[in-house]
C-alpha cells in the first residue's frame, strides 16, 4: 500500500471520492468498447476454460448490447441460461421433479440450471447480492466440471462445463460479488459510463469463433511466456494462482481468434491487460527491474537448486524485456484510482458478512433445523416434505382410486399414487435468531480513559464467548463531537481485535449521539432478523449536544429524549455506570431508557461480560 | 467424472500433503482440517489422495462397506447380506477401493444419514432403507469442501456420528443403526465464515495453506495445472510411476505403523510440550504421538524421535489452544514457540 501511495500516477484519483467512473479521469489507452467486444469473443471461444466475466454495469443499452454480442457469438446450440438471485437449490443443482415423480409413480430427477447450461453460459443476475453459500456451490461446480447432487433421495454426479456472466449492479464501492466467485472468473470488466454512441459492432463473427474453437487445442505457448505472465502477476500484487492460469488461457484464446497456433507477445499483453490489471493490488515496481522477481514479502521457500539457478539467470536475461513489456501494457490498464478501490474492497470485505446474511434472510423458510412438517403450499418457497406428503396421501389411496375409476371408467390405469392438494406437507424450520450485542462506550475525558481498557476487555471476553454461541458483537464509541462505529456487528475475533487496538479516547461527552447510534444499529439488526441487545457504558453526564456543540443543559435534555426513544423500540438494554461513585444521573437515564441499571465503580472486564450475557439472555 | 490431478504432482504445500498422508496411514488420527487461501489446491489434494489408498476387503454385496474381519462391524441391522450370513450362508469377500466420499453443500439430511428408499416406496409400496453418505464413507474418508458453510443441522449430525462411530436412523418409521467410522476431512477459507470451535476440535490435524509467493513455485503450479488440463491422460501417464511409488509408501507404512516404537523420552517431551501450551485434555498429546508414529512409518523409521514430534506438533496442536483474546500472535507461532522452548531451537 505504501508503494501505491507514492507511485500512483494520478493523485486526483486517490482522493476520498468514490470509485465511480467519474473518479477515474485518466483516459483508458484502449477504447472501452473494443475491450468489451474482445472479451465477448474470447468468452465465446472458451466459456468454461475462462470461467467468465464479472460485468459491473447498471442495466442499460450498453449491457444489453454486450450480452447480445455474447449470445450471437456463441454457437447456436450452446445454451444461455439466466439464473435469478433467489434461485432454489433444487432449480440450481437439480433434485426431485415432483410433478414427474407423482405422474410416473417412481422418483424422477430434475436437471438443474447448471447442468442445463453445459457447453454454454449462465447469466447470474444481481451477482453482488449472491451469498457466500450460493457462490460456494457455483464454485464447486466450476472447479469439478460437474454437479454433485445429494438431495431428496437423489444421488447423482452430472458433468457440466459452463461460463458465468455475473451481472454486478452494485452502485456503492462497498458492494460486489463474493470473492470466491470473482476469483473463478477470468475477466473483471466495467461498462459503466458507456453511452449509446460508445456501443460498437462486434469485432468477430460467429464463423471466426467456430474457427478459433477448432484451433484452440493446438495453440502452443512457450515456457518463457508462462514465466513472464506469472512474474507480471507477482509484480502487480495478484496473489491468486488462478489469475496467471486464466491469463494463459486468454492468451491462447486470443491467438486462436487470430488464427495462429502459437502465442505471441500481443496475446500476452492483451491477457495481462484484461486479466491481471483489474486484479492489481499495487502498481508494478518502477524500472529498472530487479534481478529477483519483485516481492514485498520475504521469501519463504529455500533458494532453488544450483543447476536451476544457472538456468534461471540465463532465462532472466532473455525474457526480462518480455515480462517488462507485459507489465507495461497492463499498467496502462490499471485503474488510476487504485488506492480508492483497494480501500473500498477492504471495506467490502469487512461488511461482507452483513450483506451476505441480509441476502440469505429471505431463505429463512428453507433453512435451519427441521422441526417437523405442516400442511402448506410448497410453491411459496417452502420445502416440500415429500415423505410426509406421501404418508398423508397413502390412507386415501383405495378410496381415490375407486373415485377415479368411477369417473373415467376407461381402460387407462390410474397413477399409482393419487396426491391431492390437501396432502401437501412442507417442512418447518427453526432458525435460532442471531443475537447481536451492541456496546456503546463513553470514550470521553480522562475519567473514562481508565475504563476504556476494561470495556475493551469485556468486549473481547464476550466475543470469545459469542464465538462459541455464534452471537455477534458491535462496538460504538462516543466522544468529542459525536458517535463512531468502531466495530460493525461481527463474529470474527481476529477482526474485532484489530479494530479494538485503535480505540481512541478523550474529549467531551455526546451522550445523546451515542444512544442514538446504538438505537439505530439495533433497529438495523432487527430488520435483518437478529435479536439486538444494547450495553451502554457511561457515567450519565452529557456535555455535548447532538449538533456537536458544548452545553450541559441541552446535552442532558437530548440524552434523556434519546433514552426515551430507545425505550420505545423495546430492546433489552443494560446501562453500566462507569462513574467512580454511583451517580443518580446515570440511574435516571437507565430508568428513562427502560434499561437495567448496574453501578460498577470498579468495573472489571469479566464482571461486565457476565452482566452483558445476562442482558442478552433476557433479550432471547 | 473428470480425472483427478495426481497427488505427487502437487507443488509445495508440504504440510497439507503430510497431514493427508498421515491420515491415510493411521485413520485413527482423527480427521484433517485444511484452512487456507482460495486456489491453493485444497480440494485437489484431498481428491488426489483417493488414488493412492490401497484397496480394502469388504463383505461382498454389503452396502455398508462391511468389514469381514469384524463380525459386529460388517453390517447393519437391515442388511440382507448379514441376514443371509447369520442364516448360514458362507461369507464372500471382495476388494474395494477405500471410499473418499464428497459431501456437497446443499445436501439434504436424508441423503447424509440415509432414509426411506423412495423408489421402492413408490413403485412397490415397500419400506426399505436407502443408505446415505455416512454409510458409503464407512472405513474411508468423508470430505466436506467449504465445511464452514455447511448448514448447522448437518454439522451437528456429523459431529454426533463422528464421535460415536455409529449412525442411528430413527425416522419415517425406520429404525436402523449401522457403523459409520470415517476420517473427516474438511477444507475451507476462513474469510468466508468461521468454523465452530466444537467442529474444529473434532479434527485430529489442522493445517493452514497459503498461496506460494515465489516465482519458481508459482510458475511450476501453473505449468503443471496447464499441462494436466490440456492432456490429462498424458499427464497422468507421466506421473504414474511417482504415484505408484507414493501408494506403495502408504501401503508399507500402514503395515508397519503399529510396530513403530515410541520411546519414553519422546512421550515425556510431548507431555511437556502440551503442558507448556496448556491444551485441554489428553487428545492433543495422543494425536501428536499417533501422527508422529505415522510419519515415522512413512519415512521407514522404526522409532519415533524428536524430529518427528517437531514436525507434527503444529498440525496436531494449533487448533487446540485455548483462545486468548489478548494474545495477538497466531496459534502456529505459539506452537512454534513452545516447541522451541521444550525441544530447543532447531539446528
Amino acid at each position: 500500500m505504501e508503494i501505491l501511495g507514492t507511485q500512483a500516477p494520478d493523485p486526483a484519483g486517490l482522493g476520498p471520492a468514490t470509485a465511480g467512473p467519474q473518479a477515474a479521469p485518466a483516459p483508458p489507452a484502449v477504447d472501452p468498447w473494443t475491450d468489451a467486444a474482445l472479451v465477448a469473443a474470447l468468452i465465446a471461444v472458451d466459456p468454461a476454460g475462462l470461467g467468465g466475466v464479472a460485468l459491473k454495469a447498471l442495466p442499460g443499452p450498453a449491457r444489453d448490447a454486450w450480452l447480445a454480442q455474447v449470445r450471437a457469438l456463441l454457437p447456436a446450440a450452446a445454451p444461455l441460461r439466466r439464473v435469478p438471485l433467489h434461485v432454489t437449490d433444487e432449480r440450481l443443482l437439480g433434485g426431485l421433479d415432483l410433478a414427474a415423480t407423482l405422474h410416473a409413480g417412481r422418483p424422477v430427477a430434475e436437471r438443474g440450471l447448471l447442468v442445463e447450461a453445459d457447453g454454454g453460459v449462465i447469466v447470474l443476475a444481481m451477482a453482488e447480492r449472491v451469498g457466500t453459500a450460493a457462490a460456494a456451490k457455483l464454485g464447486m461446480a466450476i472447479d469439478h466440471g460437474a454437479v454433485r447432487v445429494e438431495r431428496d433421495g437423489i444421488a447423482s454426479v452430472t458433468p457440466t462445463r459452463f461460463g458465468v456472466v455475473a451481472l454486478d449492479e452494485s452502485v456503492g464501492p462497498d458492494e460486489g460479488p463474493p470473492e470466491a466467485l470473482l476469483d473463478r472468473l477470468a475477466f473483471h470488466m466495467e461498462l459503466e459510463g458507456l453511452r449509446q454512441r460508445d456501443i460498437g459492432e462486434a469485432l468477430h463473427d460467429a464463423d471466426e469463433i467456430v474457427a478459433a474453437r477448432a484451433l484452440l487445442d493446438r495453440v502452443t505457448i512457450e515456457d518463457q511466456a508462462m514465466e513472464a505472465l506469472c512474474g507480471a502477476a507477482i509484480a502487480m500484487g495478484v496473489p491468486s494462482l488462478r489469475a496467471p492460469l486464466f491469463a494463459l488461457r486468454v492468451a491462447r484464446a486470443a491467438a486462436a481468434l487470430d488464427r495462429r497456433t502459437a502465442v505471441e507477445q500481443d496475446d500476452l499483453t492483451l491477457a495481462a491487460r484484461l486479466v491481471l490489471a483489474p486484479r492489481a493490488t499495487r502498481m508494478p515496481p518502477p524500472p529498472p527491474p530487479p534481478e529477483q522477481p519483485p516481492e514485498d514479502e520475504e521469501e519463504e521457500e529455500p533458494p532453488p537448486p544450483d543447476d536451476g539457478e544457472d538456468e534461471r539467470d540465463q532465462q532472466d536475461d532473455e525474457d526480462k524485456p518480455l515480462e517488462d513489456r507485459i507489465v507495461d501494457a497492463a499498467q496502462a490498464a490499471i485503474p488510476a484510482n487504485l488506492l480508492a478501490r483497494l480501500m473500498a474492497a477492504a471495506e467490502r470485505k469487512r461488511r461482507q458478512g452483513i450483506l451476505g446474511r441480509s441476502g440469505e434472510q429471505r431463505k429463512a423458510l428453507t433453512r435451519g433445523r427441521p422441526i417437523g412438517s405442516r400442511r402448506g403450499d410448497p410453491r411459496a418457497g417452502a420445502r416440500l416434505a415429500l415423505i410426509e406428503t406421501l404418508r398423508a396421501a397413502a390412507p386415501w389411496q383405495p378410496l381415490r382410486r375407486a373415485e377415479v375409476q368411477l369417473w373415467e371408467d376407461s381402460g387407462r390405469a390410474p397413477p399409482r399414487v393419487l396426491v391431492r392438494k390437501d396432502d401437501f406437507r412442507i417442512t418447518r424450520f427453526k432458525k435460532r435468531s442471531q443475537a447481536t450485542i451492541i456496546f456503546a462506550v463513553d470514550a470521553s475525558g480522562s475519567a473514562a480513559i481508565a475504563r476504556l481498557g476494561e470495556a475493551k476487555g469485556a468486549v473481547e471476553l464476550l466475543l470469545a464467548d459469542c464465538y462459541a454461541r455464534r452471537d455477534q458483537v458491535a462496538l460504538i464509541a462516543f466522544r468529542g463531537k459525536g458517535a463512531e462505529t468502531l466495530l460493525p456487528p461481527t463474529r470474527s475475533l481476529a477482526r474485532a481485535k484489530k479494530r479494538l487496538a485503535g480505540f481512541p479516547g478523550g474529549g467531551g461527552t455526546p451522550l445523546a449521539s451515542g444512544i442514538e447510534a446504538a438505537h439505530l444499529m439495533a433497529e438495523v439488526a432487527r430488520t435483518r432478523g437478529e435479536t439486538p441487545s444494547i450495553v451502554i457504558l457511561t457515567d450519565g453526564r452529557a456535555n455535548v449536544t447532538l449538533e456537536g456543540i458544548g452545553g450541559r443543559a441541552r446535552a442532558e435534555e437530548q440524552a434523556k429524549a434519546a433514552a426515551e426513544g430507545l425505550r420505545v423500540i423495546g430492546v433489552s438494554t443494560l446501562l453500566v455506570d462507569m462513574s467512580l461513585r454511583p451517580a443518580p444521573k446515570a440511574e435516571a437515564l437507565a430508568q428513562a431508557m427502560g434499561a437495567t441499571y448496574m453501578p460498577l465503580p470498579r468495573a472489571d472486564a469479566r464482571a461486565l461480560s457476565t452482566a452483558a450475557r445476562s442482558a442478552a439472555q433476557t433479550a432471547e | 467424472m473428470a480425472l483427478a490431478f495426481p497427488f505427487s504432482a502437487i507443488v509445495g504445500q508440504d504440510e497439507m500433503k503430510m497431514a493427508l498422508l498421515i491420515a491415510a496411514v493411521d485413520q485413527g488420527v482423527g480427521g484433517v482440517m485444511v484452512f487456507g487461501d482460495r486456489g491453493t489446491g485444497k480440494s485437489t489434494a484431498v481428491r488426489a489422495l483417493a488414488a493412492l489408498l490401497p484397496p480394502m476387503s469388504v463383505v461382498k454385496g454389503c452396502r455398508f462397506n462391511g468389514n469381514p474381519a469384524s463380525h459386529q462391524d460388517y453390517c447393519a441391522t437391515t442388511c440382507d447380506v448379514r441376514a443371509a450370513i447369520d442364516a448360514g450362508t458362507a461369507m464372500e469377500t471382495e476388494d474395494a477401493p477405500v471410499p473418499v466420499v464428497d459431501l456437497p453443500l446443499g445436501a439434504t439430511e436424508d441423503r447424509v444419514v440415509g432414509a426411506l428408499d423412495l423408489e421402492r416406496a413408490l413403485t412397490q409400496g415397500e419400506k426399505a432403507f436407502e443408505p446415505g453418505l455416512l454409510a458409503r464413507a464407512h472405513r474411508g474418508f468423508l470430505y466436506i469442501d467449504e465445511v464452514n458453510l455447511l448448514e448447522d443441522h448437518l454439522v451437528d449430525l456429523l459431529l454426533d456420528v463422528a464421535a460415536s462411530g455409529e449412525n442411528v436412523v430413527e425416522r419415517e418409521g425406520l429404525s436402523v443403526r449401522h457403523p459409520a467410522k470415517f476420517v473427516l476431512v474438511g477444507s475451507g477459507n476462513p474469510e468466508e465464515g468461521e468454523l465452530r470451535p466444537q467442529l474444529l476440535d473434532r479434527f485430529g490435524l489442522a493445517v493452514e495453506v497459503t498461496t506460494p509467493k515465489d516465482l519458481e513455485t508459482r510458475v511450476e503450479v501453473v505449468r503443471r495445472r496447464d499441462a494436466f488440463e490440456r492432456d490429462p491422460h498424458g499427464f497422468l501417464a507421466t506421473w504414474a510411476e511417482r504415484e505408484s511409488g507414493e501408494a506403495l509408501r502408504i501401503r508399507d507404512a500402514r503395515d508397519r505403523v503399529q510396530e513403530v516404537e515410541v520411546p519414553a523420552g519422546v512421550l515425556n517431551t510431548t507431555a511437556k510440550l502440551c503442558m507448556t501450551l496448556g491444551t485441554d485434555g489428553l487428545r492433543g498429546e495422543l494425536t501428536v504421538i499417533r501422527a508422529a508414529r505415522a510419519l515415522a512409518a512413512l519415512e521407514g523409521d522404526v522409532e519415533v524421535d524428536e524430529g518427528h514430534i517437531r514436525r507434527v506438533a503444529a498440525m496436531a496442536l494449533r487448533h487446540r489452544l485455548r483462545r486468548d483474546p489478548l494474545d495477538e500472535s497466531g496459534s502456529t507461532v505459539r506452537v512454534q514457540r513452545a516447541v522451541e522452548e521444550v525441544l530447543g531451537v532447531e539446528a
